[in-house]
């Protein structure tokens, strides 16, 4: 090796031995396969068993349907165009609810997390919120708003919100003390630090609080939907699942339990999982197997 | 450039200590972390402070860049807001390289081409020219305590993306101290060529002789509870560099002998 080596190489040839490598293999078609195979075989498992069942006829057809019947009952939800307007009721209300919780739910984890005072007073009541089960609100926000959408949203924001405000308060907590005071010896005054080193520093602890928050908020929608139905309230999924046990139609209240399932399950997947490992993924933090 | 109407005289030190005093807590459960301090940084001087783990060192460069306030005496600041760099990297793990050291001039308000301008000369400076784009968890440990080092001096200058006429400060909190002895050494090299090439003023806090010896014109020894200074040696024009590092050596050692008792 000569002597006089070049200068910035030994230092390049550090770099370029310490740098971490990715070392993640296979083509995207096998990842996403192994992905999605498991979950489809669970179902398509499941729904054998329940095929058997039904054949076996251990339980009258009225207590359980055949999966053809529920299958049927969904299709012509989906031939009538009616689906769209039972999804509609009920995804725009949760939605809506979800954002208004939101709005909510930020300016009070970063209130409980910033200020002891407020920690100590609601800290613990927004803890025991989230452990009380939003559909106990129905009975007083029919009492209090009347059969109508007011008292809908009332219960998803009880259901939603502390979700949410925990979320970001436990991802504040997570935030390595370090790091504000990196920010400080940058420059930050209060505002640059929260806006620019805090929050994004919480972003994952947050999102978990979102997407707990969304399990939430459609939960307690179903509920709500499912107790508080009114002609005026339009027909949601909640009332499609009520309308089936008023009518005793054993498939109905399936397909009101699938389509339900699937919403909730489609928007997790769709919006909360992709959204997550991006965040996740930028930060060198493995996604959640 | 339009001229400053009264310069300021050349020798204006960027940062002296008075007599500077830190204490932690009261009564009788305090710790007296810093007592009559007496310390000056020439403008473009390398100063190396030594000390045993726990006499107050990451105290007194807290104190200097303002994350903490001293409880005695006073600290007079002449320089551009000082560039701190940590023993941790410390880079936010959801920004790139370029985004990290873009981060004080986005606070700052610096307009966004000139943002990416400066930054990418800062990546420049630390030879990492090319990799803004990777993210914290893509880079060595080195890597990232130069990136981390290219931030803190971007941090130095104001909203005009300027640093003005005051003499320029870096603090280092042991910042070699977490990575393996090669990387150091190059790391080591790196900085004396920046500091030659910036001609800052750096406040380097160490707790080895050698790096101390190797990267300072004069090095200060620090006592342990309460930190005060013991005694300092001029470094750089010392004859025989082995025999200073003995003596720095010895002096420590009797240092951390006396709380034996
Ligand atoms: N926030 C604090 N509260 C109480 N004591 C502290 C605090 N920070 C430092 N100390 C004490 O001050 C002394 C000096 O600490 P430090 O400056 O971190 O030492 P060094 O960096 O030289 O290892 C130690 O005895 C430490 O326990
Ligand atoms: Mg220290």
């Amino acid at each position: 090796m000569p002597l006089d080596v070049q200068e910035g190489s030994v230092e390049a040839g550090l770099d370029a031995l310490d740098t971490p490598v990715d070392t993640t293999e296979g083509s995207r078609v096998r990842r996403i396969a192994a992905r999605v195979l498991p979950p489809i075989g669970a179902v398509v498992v499941l729904v054998a068993i329940w095929q058997a069942l039904w054949a076996a006829a251990f339980w009258p057809e009225f207590k359980l349907p055949a999966p053809a019947a529920v299958w049927s009952q969904i299709w012509q939800l989906v031939t009538s165009g009616d689906i769209a307007e039972l999804f509609w009721v009920s995804v725009h209300r949760a939605v809506i609810g979800f954002a208004i919780s939101l709005l909510i739910a930020v300016p009070l984890g970063l209130a409980i997390a910033n200020l002891t005072v407020v920690r100590r007073g609601i800290g613990p009541l927004v803890s025991g919120l989230q452990s009380l089960p939003s559909v106990a609100w129905v009975p007083a926000a029919i009492l209090w708003f009347g059969l109508n959408d007011r008292a809908i949203y009332w219960v998803v924001l009880l259901g939603a919100v502390p979700s949410i405000a925990n979320g970001l308060v436990s991802g504040l907590d997570q935030v390595p003390p370090i790091l504000p005071r990196v920010g400080k010896a940058l420059g930050a005054g209060r505002f640059g630090g929260i806006r620019y080193i805090l929050l994004p520093a919480a972003l994952p602890g947050f999102l978990g609080g979102l997407k707990q928050g969304w399990a939430f908020s459609w939960r307690s929608l179903m509920a709500a939907e499912l107790i508080a139905t009114s002609p005026e309230l339009g027909e949601g999924l909640g009332q499609y699942l009520h309308n089936g046990m008023s009518l005793s139609d054993i498939s109905m209240v399936f397909a009101g339990i699938v389509l339900i399932f699937v919403v909730g399950v489609g928007i997790e997947l769709l919006v909360f999982r992709p959204l997550e490992n991006t965040v996740l993924k930028a930060r060198g933090l493995g996604p959640a197997r | 450039m339009t001229a400053t109407i009264d310069t300021l005289p050349d020798v204006l030190s960027p940062v002296r200590f008075h007599q500077v005093g830190k204490t932690f807590g009261t009564g009788r459960k305090s710790v007296v972390a810093l007592d009559g301090v007496d310390l000056e940084v020439e403008p473009g001087e390398f100063v190396c402070l030594l000390g045993a783990s726990g006499c107050g060192k990451t105290t007194l460069l807290n104190l200097v860049a303002g994350l903490d306030h001293p409880t005695a005496g006073r600290i007079e600041l002449n320089s551009s807001r000082p560039a701190v760099v940590f023993q941790e990297a410390a880079l936010m793990p959801w920004l790139t390289a370029a985004g990290n050291v873009e981060l004080p001039l986005r606070m700052a308000g610096v307009p966004k081409a000139q943002r990416r301008a400066k930054a990418a000369e800062l990546l420049e400076l630390v030879r990492l020219a090319g990799l803004g784009d990777k993210r914290p968890h893509e880079l060595s440990g080195g890597m990232r305590q130069r990136v981390a080092l290219a931030r803190a001096l971007a941090s130095t200058t104001d909203s005009t993306g300027d640093a003005g006429d005051k003499p320029s400060l870096l603090l280092m909190d042991e910042p070699f101290s977490a990575l393996d002895a090669i990387t150091r050494d190059v790391l080591q090299g790196e900085l004396l060529r920046i500091w030659r090439a910036t001609g800052t003023a750096i406040l380097f806090v160490t707790h080895d002789v050698r790096e101390a010896v190797r990267l300072g014109q004069r090095v200060v020894l620090l006592s342990s509870r309460p930190g005060r200074v013991v005694q300092q040696w001029d470094v750089e024009d010392a004859p025989d560099a082995a025999a200073v590092t003995d003596e720095i050596n010895t002096a420590l050692r009797k240092v951390i002998s006396s709380h034996a008792a």
